[in-house]
């Protein structure tokens, strides 16, 4: 099977006053056609700006892409023009983002805010696109949509705005949507409903999707296939029962461990990862992990491991073996 | 708590709890509002609007002048209006002549009507035009940044560092007299006006321009527009559909006390004798006739003044109303 998506040593550093900050330094994968694959770690990783750049959505100043390939169907997006990108944007890649609050523009209707995409991507006339957007409307669990359409952002709640932002996102059958963290900003049960949402539309549409977030319960639930980011690196590719079942990096293993677990005693402690991420101003050189990891041996100070298959389908960058101990 | 924040699950909570504490008078208050359907933004504006008595009262003046000045001409013609008649000049306010008359025997009343629809026409129209610089030159150089910003933004700098009467001053000058008279609608305007209404559009767009950048500035970063282009949206609809709808108040507010600004400069440079030129009436260059008088005949000047007094103050409470009513910050209260 071809991948939908292939990137390849995608490298993105933004040129900030205080220095050159390395966000996203050189990282491979893919999605297939109708899979979902989860990308995690912690903030500041570099899991939406990748994204982004896979887009072309990143201020360009001070970001820059600075190497790599994204081939989507076997087309380099970062050697798409603005232009080339519109056209992808929202029909055959759409994106919806962390904050409904504040991602739907608070002057503009709700219907026109869905219609823009449909006469825009699929040159639709506006009766025809009104009917498509209540259409999505109900698609996403908002009945009576044709009374909302000439609604206001700010006469919903933010569970209704997030599954507005979905129908946005649906509206032109995109073969791909990246979800940035989309129930972070959600109560907990308002969360649970829209990843069953997108779920179920996920299956009946049969699109793939990238699902970024920090939320490892998530992630168990809908992932085909995990990848953890660490300081804009990737250190575990692995499929999702493989992942939690077998982890084999140093952080995905204490991010698990991390993880609050129903058998565990009331009192206890719950475990954490000691230090701080490493600062993304100095140009990376060893392993990102080296100064929180409790394996950490010299060669990790000075060189940093590449990805590497341990078992079918799965992959770390790490030169020790957690098992063991020992040095692979 | 206002409808528009009803959306918010934080201040909603906040609210409530507010709510169980507080008096039962609130609690029943919260409820009341809690039920009635949400406000639109335009409900909500004009609730702020109303209760800023000074711009509603400026606001009724406002209409009265426009009513007067428009309406006034079915009631005495532009011929009247210029008629001079040397042996009525100088005429104190009769019957005949409300007003007076002044030191050509023309009436003062009609004079003034058809000045107060030259002087509204320019302060419209230069508004216009400084909207339209302002708008493209502030949005252009706020959404896109960089070169283009630093080359647009100096050249605003530019602009404001040249004292503005004296360019005006310098403009009016300079083109006075070059454009023919235009006839439309059967009136003959001189075309003084058109050069007035052109160099005081051209030299009052910078202030806009700085606001409308400093919109785009901080409205460019929001989460909205990255879900726009993320959908495909172009840079241009981004800009005209999605931002500037955003930034409407203050440029409302800047464009509404821009026509005041512009109705004074247009008095100032008439009275200088450098604006529209007579027959054609304003009420600057009624003023500009007056000023040798100003003791012996007070009804030359004080008319047409009072006139341009009350309109810059009308339109100032105007504008310090629509501020007040449409920042979306006093939207609290």
């Amino acid at each position: 099977m071809t991948a939908l998506l292939e990137v390849n040593g995608l490298r993105t550093r933004f040129h900030t006053p205080e220095g050159m900050v390395y966000a996203v330094n050189g990282i491979s994968f893919h999605v297939d056609e109708g899979e979902t694959l989860a990308v995690v770690g912690e903030s500041g990783c570099g899991k939406s700006v990748s994204m982004l750049s896979v887009l072309q959505l990143i201020m360009v100043p001070p970001g820059e892409i600075s190497g790599g390939v994204a081939l989507y169907r076997g087309q380099d997006l970062l050697k798409k023009t603005d232009n080339e990108m519109e056209a992808i944007r929202g029909k055959e890649i759409s994106m919806i983002f962390q904050d409904p609050m504040t991602s739907l523009n608070p002057v503009l209707t709700i219907g026109r805010q869905i219609i823009e995409s449909l006469r825009k991507h699929i040159g639709m006339d506006q009766k025809t696109a009104e009917h498509r957007a209540v259409e999505l409307l109900d698609l996403v669990g908002i009945s009576d949509g044709l009374r909302h359409l000439d609604d206001y952002p700010h006469q919903f709640s933010g569970g209704m705005r997030q599954r507005v932002m979905i129908a946005m996102s649906l509206a032109c059958n995109p073969s791909l949507l990246i979800a940035d963290e989309p129930t972070t900003a959600l109560d907990v049960t308002i969360q649970a409903q829209i990843v069953e949402l997108i779920t179920k539309i996920r299956q009946q549409v049969g699109m793939a999707v990238i699902w970024i977030t920090h939320d490892l319960g998530v992630v168990a639930g809908i992932a085909d296939r995990v990848i953890v980011m660490y300081a804009g690196f990737i250190v575990e590719e692995a499929g999702v029962d493989a992942m939690y079942e077998n982890p084999r990096h140093p952080y995905t293993s204490a991010l698990l461990n991390a993880l609050p677990r129903v058998d565990q005693r009331r009192g206890e402690r719950l475990k954490s990862i000691a230090g701080a991420p490493p600062s993304l101003l100095v140009e990376p050189s060893g392993c990102p992990f080296v100064r929180r990891c409790e394996y950490a041996i010299e060669r990790c100070k000075i060189e940093n491991p590449p990805l590497t298959l341990v078992e079918p389908a799965h992959t770390i960058a790490c030169w020790v073996d957690i098992r063991t101990g020992v040095p692979r | 708590m206002p409808g528009w924040i009803r959306g918010s699950g934080m201040i909603e909570k906040k609210n409530s709890m507010t709510a169980v504490t507080a008096q039962p008078k609130v609690a029943t208050l919260i409820q009341d509002e809690l039920d009635t359907p949400p406000l639109t933004l335009g409900q909500l504006t004009w609730r702020r609007f109303r209760r800023h008595k000074m711009a509603l009262i400026g606001g009724i003046v406002l209409i009265f002048l426009f009513f007067y000045a428009f309406g006034g001409s079915l009631f005495a013609s532009e011929k009247y209006a210029n008629f001079n008649d040397t042996s009525i000049s100088m005429q104190q306010p009769s019957v005949a002549h409300p007003f007076g008359t002044d030191a050509i025997g023309r009436d003062i009343l009609a004079r003034t009507i058809y000045g107060g629809q030259i002087s509204l026409i320019i302060g419209l129209f230069a508004v216009m035009i400084e909207t339209f610089f302002g708008i493209l030159v502030g949005a252009l150089a706020g959404y896109y940044g960089g070169v283009l910003d630093n080359i647009l933004m100096r050249i605003t700098e530019a602009m404001l560092n040249i004292p503005e009467i004296f360019l005006l001053i310098v403009m009016a000058k300079f083109f006075s007299g070059k454009i023919p008279d235009l006839e439309i609608t059967g009136r003959t305007f001189s075309g003084s006006v058109v050069v007035i209404v052109v160099i005081i559009g051209a030299t009052s767009w910078m202030y806009l321009a700085r606001i409308v950048r400093a919109e785009f500035l901080s409205l460019k970063e929001n989460d909205f527009v990255l879900a726009a282009r993320a959908t495909g949206t172009s840079n241009a609809e981004i800009i005209f559909r999605h931002i500037l709808p955003n930034s409407f108040a203050p440029i409302v507010v800047t464009a509404t006390l821009g026509v005041a600004n512009a109705i004074l400069a247009e008095a100032y440079i008439s009275f200088l004798g450098l604006g529209v030129q007579p027959p054609t009436a304003t009420w600057g260059n009624m003023l500009d006739g007056a000023n040798n008088y100003l003791d012996t005949a007070p009804w030359l000047w004080f008319f047409p003044a009072l006139l341009i007094l009350l309109t810059v103050l009308s339109i100032n409470f105007l504008g310090d109303g629509l501020r007040d009513a449409l920042d979306p910050r006093s939207r609290a209260s």
